[in-house]
C-alpha cells in the first residue's frame, strides 16, 4: 500500500518486499488500488525472530513464489519499464447483482457456501419475502446507503444499502425485530471480520430498552449459544461484515494465522443493567439510560478468568491476570454481578471509573519486558520513538522499572452474568465505538 | 416464486454481497535506466524485525553493487499510518525505494 502511494503519487520507482504467505493478499490489494503491475517480490515467512545470517540467506536466495533471485526481482522492479498488459485485469466498473439465479433449496445452500457467503454453517435463504419482512422493521428505505466497510486500513471501502444488510440478517436467522440492532452494527463501519494475521474477533455489548424488547440475554449463559437474539445478531454481524466488505477468504482477504472461535457468533450479549451496581456502559459513553445502543470492541483474542474476588490476595490475583494478558490489547473486565459487588466490598470501587483507575495503576510490567513484546515493537515502539505520549515517557524508563501497561481510557468494565456464581473474566480487546440503535428503528 | 424450501422447487434469493469501489488505474513512476550512482532508500515499516532484514539488503548492495548509494530510513510511526513527510523526503533526495518487509 505504501509502495503504491510512493510509486504512483510521489513518482518514486518503488519495490515492495513481502513474505510469501501474503501473495494473494498483495495481488488483491494492488489490483483493487488500480496498480496491478506494482513491483514486488517475496521472501520466506517469517522474518520475525530470524538472525542476521538467516535474513541474509533470504536476500541471497530465491523468491519462494517465482523461484527467481530476490535481488534480481528487486533490481528489475526498479528498472524494468511498465508493460501495461496487466492493467486489463482491473475491472473499473463493478456492480453486484441484486438477485441470485433461481435454484432449489439444496443447490442454493451449495451456491452460497461455495461463493464464501456463509460462515460454513447452513443459512436461511434470503428470499424476497423474508427480506421484505426484515425491512419492515426499519423506517429506512431499502435502497438507502447504510454505510461503508472494509477489512483493514489497506483495503478500500465497499458500500452497502439497507437491503443488503437485511439479506445478511435473514441469512443469519435473525428475527425482523432484531433488525435495528443489526443495522446499527453495519452502519458503524467497524468490521467483525478484520483480515489481520492476529485472528481477531469482535465483541458486541447491547444496552438500553432494546435488550428487553427483543428478549436478549444478559444473565445466565449470556455469552453462550442459549439465546436466539444474542446468537443471531452476532452471527448477522459476522456475515454482513464479510459479505459487505468484499469477502473474508483465508489467504486472500483474511490472514488470521490461527483463526478465532469467538468469530463464529461474535461475542454478543446485553449488559445486565438490572443487576449491575454501576452505571450502564452506554451512559458512561454519553447516552441516556433510555437510549438503545450497541458498543463494539475488536481485537478479542486473549482471555483470563477466575472465580470471585478474594479478601486476602485479590490484588495479587488481578495483577497476575493482567500481567498474563497480551500487553497490546487493553483489558475489558466482564463481571458477573456477584463479582461486581465483591469489587465494591474489597476495594471500595463504588463506580466503574474507580475500578478502572485501580486497574490502570496496577497493570504494571518491567519496561524491558514490555518493550520487547513483538506487538509492542510493531505498534507502540515506533510511536514512542517519535515522541507520542505517554509512550515516549515510558521509553525513558530503565529496563527493570515498572511501567503502566495500558492507558485508563483503554480499560473498560461491563456487567454480565446470571449470578449462578461469581466467575468473571478479562477480555483483551479494543473498544471502538458506541452507536445508536434508535436511529435505525 | 415459491417460498417453499422443500429442496425441489426453484427459489429466488437476494445476493448478500456489497458494492465494490470503482477502481481507478494508477500510473507507475518511470523506471530507472540503471541503478549506477543512484540513491535508493530502504524504507523500514518497523514491523516484525523488518529493519534487521533491510540491513541485509543494504549489505548486499555494498557487496554486489557498490555504486548504488543506499539509505536506510524508518517510517515516522507505525506501518498502518501514511507517512507523507518521509515520502516527500525520498522524492526530494532519492531515485528509488525498496519497502519491506511488511503487510
Amino acid at each position: 500500500m505504501h509502495a503504491i502511494a510512493l510509486d504512483s503519487k510521489y513518482g518514486v520507482p518503488t519495490v515492495a518486499i513481502h513474505t510469501n504467505v501474503f501473495e494473494k493478499a498483495v495481488q488483491s490489494v494492488t489490483r483493487m488500488h488500480g496498480m496491478p503491475e506494482a513491483r514486488y517480490t517475496f521472501v520466506p515467512q517469517p522474518v520475525m525472530g530470524k538472525t542476521a545470517e538467516q535474513l541474509r540467506a533470504y536476500v541471497d536466495g530465491k523468491s519462494p513464489i517465482s523461484g527467481r533471485p530476490v535481488m534480481q526481482e528487486v533490481i528489475e522492479g526498479l528498472t524494468r519499464p511498465a508493460e501495461g498488459d496487466r492493467i486489463k485485469e482491473v475491472k473499473f466498473e463493478r456492480s453486484t447483482p441484486r438477485m441470485v439465479d433461481p435454484d432449489t433449496d439444496d443447490n442454493l445452500q451449495r451456491v452460497f457456501l461455495e461463493n464464501n457467503w456463509t460462515d460454513k454453517l447452513p443459512i436461511v435463504l434470503p428470499t424476497e419475502k423474508r427480506v421484505a419482512e426484515m425491512l419492515a422493521h426499519t423506517s429506512h428505505k431499502p435502497d438507502e446507503i447504510a454505510g461503508h466497510i472494509r477489512s483493514n486500513q489497506f483495503r478500500q471501502h465497499w458500500e452497502f444499502t439497507v437491503e443488503k444488510v437485511a439479506v445478511n440478517a435473514v441469512m443469519a436467522g435473525a428475527k425482523p425485530e432484531y433488525f435495528p440492532v443489526i443495522l446499527a452494527l453495519a452502519a458503524s463501519g467497524v468490521s467483525a471480520r478484520g483480515s489481520t494475521t492476529s485472528s481477531m474477533a469482535a465483541m458486541v455489548v447491547v444496552n438500553g430498552p432494546i435488550r428487553n424488547e427483543i428478549g436478549m440475554n444478559s444473565g445466565t449463559g449470556a455469552m453462550a449459544p442459549y439465546n436466539h437474539a444474542n446468537a443471531t445478531i452476532g452471527r448477522a454481524y459476522g456475515l454482513l461484515s464479510q459479505n459487505l466488505q468484499g469477502g473474508s477468504i483465508p489467504g486472500d482477504s483474511y490472514m488470521g494465522s490461527q483463526g478465532n472461535g469467538y468469530a463464529y457468533g461474535t461475542v454478543t450479549f446485553a449488559e445486565n443493567e438490572e443487576r449491575s451496581p454501576w452505571t450502564p456502559f452506554h451512559v458512561q459513553h454519553g447516552f441516556k439510560p433510555t437510549d438503545s445502543t450497541v458498543s463494539i470492541f475488536t481485537g478479542c483474542r486473549s482471555t483470563a478468568f477466575t472465580l470471585g474476588v478474594r479478601e486476602k490476595y485479590w490484588r495479587e490475583h488481578v495483577r497476575n491476570m493482567l500481567r498474563g494478558m497480551d500487553a497490546h490489547s487493553a483489558p475489558t473486565f466482564l463481571l458477573d454481578p456477584i463479582a461486581a459487588r465483591q469489587y465494591i466490598d474489597r476495594g471500595g470501587f463504588d463506580t466503574k471509573e474507580k475500578l478502572i483507575q485501580w486497574v490502570y495503576e496496577n497493570a504494571l510490567m518491567p519496561a524491558g519486558e514490555y518493550w520487547d513484546y513483538q506487538l509492542i515493537q510493531n505498534y507502540i515502539y515506533p510511536r514512542a520513538t517519535f515522541g507520542e505520549e505517554p509512550y515516549a515517557s515510558k521509553l525513558k524508563a530503565a529496563p527493570d522499572e515498572m511501567i503502566k501497561m495500558f492507558k485508563p481510557d483503554e480499560i473498560h468494565v461491563v456487567v454480565v452474568g446470571g449470578e449462578t456464581n461469581g466467575y468473571w473474566r478479562i477480555m483483551g480487546c479494543n473498544y471502538q465505538k458506541t452507536v445508536s440503535v434508535d436511529e435505525w428503528r | 416464486m415459491s417460498e417453499s424450501t422443500n429442496g425441489t422447487q426453484n427459489i429466488l434469493t437476494l445476493n448478500p454481497v456489497g458494492f465494490a469501489p470503482k477502481v481507478s488505474p494508477k500510473a507507475m513512476a518511470p523506471r530507472l535506466e540503471s541503478l549506477d550512482g543512484k540513491t535508493i532508500y530502504l524504507v523500514d515499516p518497523r514491523f516484525d524485525d523488518s529493519g534487521l532484514f533491510l540491513r541485509q539488503v543494504q549489505d548486499w548492495f555494498a557487496a554486489h553493487m557498490p555504486s548504488v548509494n543506499t539509505k536506510l530510513v524508518e517510517m515516522s510511526s507505525v506501518y498502518t499510518k501514511d507517512d507523507p513527510k518521509t515520502w516527500e523526503m525520498i522524492k526530494a533526495n532519492g531515485d528509488g525505494a525498496i519497502i519491506g518487509v511488511g503487510h
